[in-house]
Parts: C-alpha cells; structure tokens; sequence
C-alpha cells in the first residue's frame, strides 16, 4: 500500500515527517554526502546564536548506557556567518529548513529571529528556550511558564505571523504541560519536544566530573520513555498544539511511537552520530511500519494511542 | 559493511583485515574508519575510530583495510573479539589524511603506541614520492610497541624506545630527536601517538625549523563532522584560534598550529571565547 507521507506543523508543511534534530546534523552539508538530505521531511540546524560562540571545554562527551551525555555549549559561527554560509547553502539546495536559535536574554533571541524572518530558505524557525549547556545550567527559561512565554511572546510580537515557531521544552520540569500551554499562549505554532536532560558522570578513574563543561544533556535511546511521555502528556493537554517529537529515535518503530503519542513530525537526534544514514533509514522503516498496521496517512496516525 | 577476513593479536593489539569492496580504493594515508560495536540490540551506541593500518587493491582476498584496535574498555574489546565471517558497519574512509610532500624530502615518522599503525602505509607513500624515511617508534613496554619490523624495513635511520627499556633504548622517542634531525637533515615530521608526544616532538621540531604533522586522537561521537565534540584550539594561517573538528578538519593537523597548552580549556583569544574579545 501506499503510505502519505506528508504532514504539517501549523502552516509549516513537509513532505515526510522525519525532520534532523537541533546540534546534531550541524547545517546539513557533511550529512548531504551520505544521502540527499532533501529526500527526508527537512533539516533543524544547530542552535545559533548573535556572536561567534566557542562552546565549552572538552571533553564534551561521554557515552552512558543506551545514550550519551554532551556539554558542547553551542558552539557556532554567529547569525552573520550562518546566514551567509550555511543557510545560503541549504537555500540553494533546496532543504526545507527550520531554522533553530538560541539566546542569553529574550532580546537575543528577538534580535536573530529578525534577521531570519523574511529569508526565503526559512521554514520555520525553533525557538531553542531549553539547552542545558548555558552557563546559569538547568535555569533555562523553559524552566518556568513566565521565562518561557516571555520569550516566545517577544519573538512572535517581532516578527509577526508569517513565521512558524517551534518553542523547544525540556523535560526537566515537573508539569511539561505547563510550559507547552504557556507558549501556545504567547504565540508558538507548536513545540518541539524535548531537548536532552540535564546529566552528569563522573570519571571511575579521576573521581571527577567526566565532562569539562561538569554537568551536560542526556540524549539517545535511555530518554525515549521520558520523550515520549511528554508528547503525551502535551498532547493529551493540547490537542490542538502540534508536536515536533524527538528523543531517542533509531528506528520507524521509535518514530511511530512518537506519532502515535501525538506528535506530527519527528526529528532524529543522537542515532546520527552512530549511523549517519539513520534519517533515511528511519523514514523507509516508518513508512513500512504505517504500512503493517494499514495506516495510509501520517495523519490518520497522529495521537493513535490516545483513547 | 564489512567482513572479516583476519583478527589476529600483535603483542597488546589486534590486527583487523576487513573486506571492503567500496572503501579501499578511496582511502588516503591518515584517514580512519569507524565501526559500530556491540551486536544489534547494544546500549553502546557510538562508533568507535580507528586509523586506517593499510589498504590493499589488489589482494587474493579482494579489496582489503587494515585497522589496529587495542581493546581498552568494553566497545574496543567487543572488537577484539569477534571473528572472521562476522559483518562489521564500517564508516570509512573519514578525514583528511596526511599531505604528503610534492617534490623528495626527508621524513621522520614518530608513533607512539598503536600511534604508529598508519605509519608504515605512511612511508610506502613517501617513498613513492621518493622520499626518505626515518622512524622512531616508543611505547611504554615492549608490547605496546606496533610494527616495528615493518617500520624498520622501510627506514633509512630507525630507532625504538620503551620507558621500562624492555625493547630498544629505555625513555622517550623525543630523547634521540634532536640527533636524528641532525643527522637526518629532516624536513618535515609525522607524529601519531598520545597528545604530550604530539606536543614534546612539536616544540623540538619547530626550534629547528621542520615542519610536524600530526594525527590527533580526541574523543568522537560522529566522527562525520556534525556533533562538534571533538574540538581543539587550532590556530589558522592568519594566526586565529579557533575549536576545530579533529574528525573533518584533522584529524592530522600542523604541530604548530595545535594550542596544545589550552587542551581541555576555551583560550580566551579563540573565536568565540566566553572571556574573550573577538
């Protein structure tokens, strides 16, 4: 049978559900020699910020059972750099790219949001409100519904309604539904959820924190069950809300659990590092996964699992 | 994906043969692969990076790579320990590998440890380029020492050094190299092996003018250049710092261009520094 790929995230379409996710195909152009990076649903470009950003210490990374704990800190080019280089290449080959910012205060983000919002290679933009690798580390202002919204409201009343917003959550919080409906309310066309939790190990060897940055993200299949909990729990809060899933996706399986708790489009993450063909592979399993149980549409799927 | 055809221990390593039709062909001296370790249902799930050994074209058993894997924690020794006819997920060829000079020069190749396992391919490509090779190869012990029959088969000056003086002389591949620039009129220096070597051979090497290039081990989680984990402050032509990916800018990068005293720290005059001014 043949399976209907397409979905939405407000007025954002794409033509599959399987998107990269933020820092983790950097702007698409070393994941493009391993597939055409326009045959998925689109790229998420690592957070970027105003200035040049060195990001933090190494080590940077630690593998941990069935995942990985980063503190890279959003290294970056500045806004200046990306838009010239990196998102000048994705325009001219033809990615469907959101688009995803990161800022110190919401006048940061407000003011890169700016800069984007009229560029025609801009699908949506991803509103980074919950990295953990910033320096007042675990404050993110998806932390609190008021930081949030803040954000979200400075960055809708700037660039108007023309451009999609993605707010992305963390999971560290103790209500996750909170935080979605506070930035539904200031103006984001739906969320991305979630972005790793904040983790830490420490060396067996040295008996000190294994990362330079001390404390870093938790990502990769160990978050799943955390991941998919909130994209039900939002979901089951806010339907009308759309959901860009992601954490711990490695296979269409993963991606139609995701789906089926309520999320529109996926994004794959940490499985990249691993496999770099993994957002193909990922979509060809996902399309044979709806296939199986009969389902012709990504949409017919979305929220399955709810009552 | 790729088969293999041998796993045999050398001294405290294993010597992988991989079949791999797609990959030999278009590997360049210094590149590495990285394989996936663990079996299907792991909860180990980064790859594993490893320089490339040798390459053959042209071998009774087809197309064939070569990697040296020292087994030191649970992802390297599950390599160690599978057997020929097993399928590996191979990721190769990465990087970029070593440039090699364009008219003859004299070369001094310094490993360290399994450092020194792409080193021999390393000489046969040199001395294509009609360049003279020299090495010197050092290891804690006798064991850890890699290839050293090999190395001095190729070389014009060979040394080997070990720190308990089980093998060669007893200390460092730095405590001959001044000599060995001297009689050797090097040129240019290859070094591969742990990061206080990298930097002991660079300091001497650039107080007399020749030029190192070394291959760097850092810590990967992609090894294809999007997870931006395995950074160095690596100073530009025009003399900027920068964090480089040591898997798609490196992994060999110039000794003099490596910070190697702000290893594990952001140099405040590196682009993008928290503390700094650019």
């Amino acid at each position: 049978m043949t399976v209907d790929l397409s979905t939405t995230l407000g007025s954002f379409n794409l033509s599959t559900p399987v998107l990269t996710a933020s820092g983790c195909a950097a702007s698409g152009k070393e994941l493009d020699s391993f597939f055409d990076i326009t045959s998925i649903g689109g790229i998420v470009t690592k957070s970027i910020m105003q200035n040049a950003r060195s990001g933090r210490p190494t080590p940077r990374m630690v593998e941990t059972p069935s995942g990985m704990i980063n503190s890279i800190g959003l290294q970056g080019p500045g806004i200046d750099e990306f838009i010239e280089n990196d998102l000048a290449w994705l325009q001219e080959r033809g990615v469907t790219t959101v688009v995803s910012i990161a800022g110190n205060t919401s006048e940061e983000f407000v003011r890169i949001a700016r800069r984007l919002q009229s560029h025609p290679a801009v699908g949506a933009i991803e509103i980074n409100i919950s990295c953990p690798n910033v320096s007042n580390r675990g404050l993110v202002f998806a932390c609190a519904p008021q930081s949030a919204s803040e954000v979200v409201g400075q960055v809708r009343r700037a660039v108007g309604n023309d451009v999609v917003l993605l707010a992305k959550l963390t999971p560290d919080v103790t209500d996750i539904t909170e935080i979605a409906r506070a930035v539904q309310i200031a103006g984001a066309d739906g969320v991305s959820v979630i972005n790793t939790l904040l983790a830490m190990s420490i060396s067996s060897e040295t008996l000190k924190p294994t990362l330079g940055g001390i404390t870093g993200g938790l990502s990769g299949p160990a978050i799943r069950p955390i991941a998919v909990r909130c994209v039900y729990q939002i979901h089951q809060a806010l339907p009308s809300l759309p959901i860009l899933g992601m954490g711990g996706i490695r296979s269409g399986k993963d991606a139609l659990e995701f789906i089926a708790a309520g999320a529109s489009a996926v994004s794959i993450g940490t499985a990249t590092f691993g496999d770099p063909l993994a957002p193909l592979r990922i979509q060809k399993e996902l399309t044979e996964e709806l296939s199986r149980h009969g389902i012709s549409s990504v949409s017919d799927a979305v929220g399955i699992a709810h009552g | 994906m790729a088969t293999i055809l041998a796993n045999k221990r050398e001294g405290a390593y294993h010597r992988l043969i991989l079949a791999a039709p797609t990959i030999a062909a278009n590997v360049r001296v210094g590149q590495f692969a990285s394989l996936s370790v663990g079996g299907e249902n792991t909860g180990m799930i980064l790859r594993r990076a490893f320089s490339i050994h040798n390459v053959n074209t042209d071998s009774a058993q087809g197309q064939t790579l070569e990697i040296i894997v020292s087994g030191h924690g649970p992802g390297t020794r599950w390599i160690t320990e599978q057997e020929p006819g097993k399928v590996l997920d191979v990721v190769s060829p990465l990087g970029k590998g070593f440039p090699l000079p364009k008219s003859p020069a004299n070369c001094l190749l310094i490993g360290g440890g399994y450092g020194s396992a792409p080193l021999v391919f390393l000489a046969k490509e040199l001395k294509k380029r009609l360049c003279p090779v020299d090495f010197i190869l050092g290891a804690s012990t006798s064991d850890k020492l890699f290839d050293t029959m090999n190395a001095k088969r190729e070389s014009r000056f060979f040394e080997v050094f070990t720190q308990d003086g089980s093998r060669g002389q007893q200390g460092l591949v730095t405590d001959s190299l001044v000599e060995m620039i001297q009689k050797a009129e090097t040129n240019v220096i290859y070094a591969c092996g742990p990061m206080p070597m990298l930097e002991a051979v660079t300091q001497i090497a650039t107080r007399f003018g020749v030029v190192t290039q070394c291959a760097v081990e850092e810590s990967m989680a992609c090894g294809i250049g999007v997870c931006m984990t395995c950074v160095l402050p690596i100073r530009d032509q025009s003399g900027v710092t920068r964090m480089m990916r040591s898997c798609i800018d490196g992994p060999v990068f110039r000794g003099d261009r490596v910070r190697f005293d702000a290893i594990g720290t952001i140099p405040d005059d590196c682009v993008g520094a928290p503390g700094g001014s650019v």
